[in-house]
């Protein structure tokens, strides 16, 4: 569904992607850990071209991403994006939250988007939140909403950028149990985490990028447990312990 | 001179108080009209500042700054003598001379405030915006602006202020402001502190009253927030 061939991102001379050839398959959950400056954010904002590689392409679907011409804007429509930061819009309702980009990009009708639109808010436990501004939220609901907003679209992949690393301990659990619910109904996912237990528990494949590159993948137990790159061991036991 | 100060003053607003009034209309309508249209040419200089077209942005970066670094009087001169010379068959008025220099002034200033209200949205809600798909255009009318005009219009109330009083150059010209009811009233009366003196104290009613009132209207806005 995926595919990156040979993708490079310099910013300068540092270079933060170092060819990068990789492929994820429909219905697969790929979770991309490393240390920081590894590369893994970029990597990610290369797929839907938030960041625009230097060199390589982004095939969606079989379509070079990064041709000339290309109109990005109908294929970011079928990738939802989490960050790390939330970025609801403060100036609009939850429930508007929701339901601009279906309604402006005439995927639904108003009726239609909002009916959807509670429905998804439902399913993240927000229902009782659709009137009232994204400032009345904690960090965990803005989470769960933003993942909603991205829902909304009815996306064919979902990239997650960090999307618990700027909560409260807290409010962790709530967020990865919305991603772990999409992931059980079968969405094609990428996520970039530091949250080890939760790769480990949903991935079908892990990532370990390091200096730019995928330096090891794999299933997520034989990544965890039995890692072969010394980067990896050392990188996992700081972090795992 | 200054034993009939007071005296003096009375005389003056008893017989003049009408015409101050006028000026102070006057004065009002000019910075009304020069913050109301320079709000619009600044918004659009600034959407032409961010432009990805060299030639757009740079034409509109040229423009703020030479307008910026050249004296209002100079510009009002410059438009005073010049339109009328180039559009002769608009016939315009030199009202319609001095508002136009005050317009293209003030938009100048205005679009640095709209640019600055711009910046200050935060980068991630552009992101989040085109992620969902919106085109650039799509993202800057209905996620950015929206989140741009609380910053801007506090400053954009600033600029009232300052304009209320740029606007007693436009005295230059006779074109019934404040500043142009002082100089009939010195004319008239043979003073020349005490007409002053009123002047500007109705001035400064005027922009305390505005500052004021953009601060209370700022701060209900970060409540908003």
């Amino acid at each position: 569904m995926i595919e990156t061939v040979s993708l490079y991102k310099t910013f300068g001379d540092l270079g933060v992607l170092r060819d990068i050839s990789e492929r994820i398959q429909d219905g697969e959950v790929v979770s991309i850990i490393g240390p920081s400056g590894s590369g893994k954010s970029t990597f990610l904002r290369c797929l839907n071209l938030l960041e625009v590689p230097t060199s390589g392409s982004v095939f969606f679907d079989g379509v070079d991403l990064t041709q000339k011409g290309i109109d990005i804007d109908l294929y970011r429509q079928r990738m939802g994006m989490v960050f790390q930061h939330f970025n609801v819009f403060p100036h609009l309702t939850v429930l508007e939250n929701v339901t601009l980009a279906p309604v402006m990009l005439k995927k639904r009708s108003k009726a239609d988007a909002e009916d959807y639109g509670r429905q998804l808010l439902a399913r993240v436990g927000l229902s009782d939140k659709a009137a009232e501004h994204p400032r009345r939220l904690s960090g965990g609901q803005k989470q769960r909403l933003a993942i909603v907003r991205a829902l909304a679209m009815d996306p064919e992949v979902m990239l997650f950028d960090e999307p618990t690393s700027a909560l409260d301990p807290e409010m962790v659990g709530e967020v990865l149990a919305v991603i772990q619910d999409l992931v059980k109904n079968g969405m094609t996912t990428i996520i970039v985490t530091h949250e080890m237990g939760f790769a480990r528990e949903v991935s079908t494949r892990v990532l370990f990028m390091d200096e730019g590159q995928i330096a090891e993948q794999g299933p997520p137990e034989a990544i965890f447990n039995h890692p072969q790159n010394p980067r990896t061991k050392e990188f996992l036991g700081k972090v795992l312990r | 001179m200054f034993t009939n100060f007071v005296p003096n003053i009375g005389r003056v607003l008893s017989k003049y108080w009408a015409l101050f009034l006028q000026g102070a209309g006057y004065t009002l309508l000019l910075s009304f009209i020069t913050v109301l249209f320079g709000t619009v040419l600044g918004s659009i200089l600034a959407l032409m500042r961010r432009s990805q077209n060299k030639l757009v942005s740079g034409f509109a970066s040229g423009y703020v700054e030479v307008i910026r670094g050249t004296p209002l009087l100079l510009q009002l001169y410059l438009f005073y003598f010049m339109l009328p010379e180039l559009l002769p068959m608009l016939n315009l008025s030199k009202f319609a001379c001095v508002s136009i220099a005050l317009v293209i002034n003030s938009s100048a200033y205005v679009c640095e405030v709209v640019r600055a209200g711009i910046q200050a949205v935060d980068y991630g809600q552009t992101e989040a915006a085109r992620t969902l798909g919106l085109n650039a255009r799509q993202t800057m009318l209905r996620i950015v602006m929206p989140q741009a005009v609380k910053n801007i219009l506090p400053a954009l109330g600033n600029e009232f202020v300052t304009v209320i009083k740029e606007t007693s150059l436009a005295s230059t010209f006779f074109v019934g402001d404040l500043m142009t009811q002082y100089s009939t009233v010195r004319g008239s009366m043979y003073l020349v502190i005490e007409p002053l003196v009123v002047v500007g104290v109705i001035y400064f009613i005027l922009t305390f009253t505005l500052s004021k009132a953009v601060n209370a209207f700022e701060r209900r806005l970060q409540v908003s927030d």
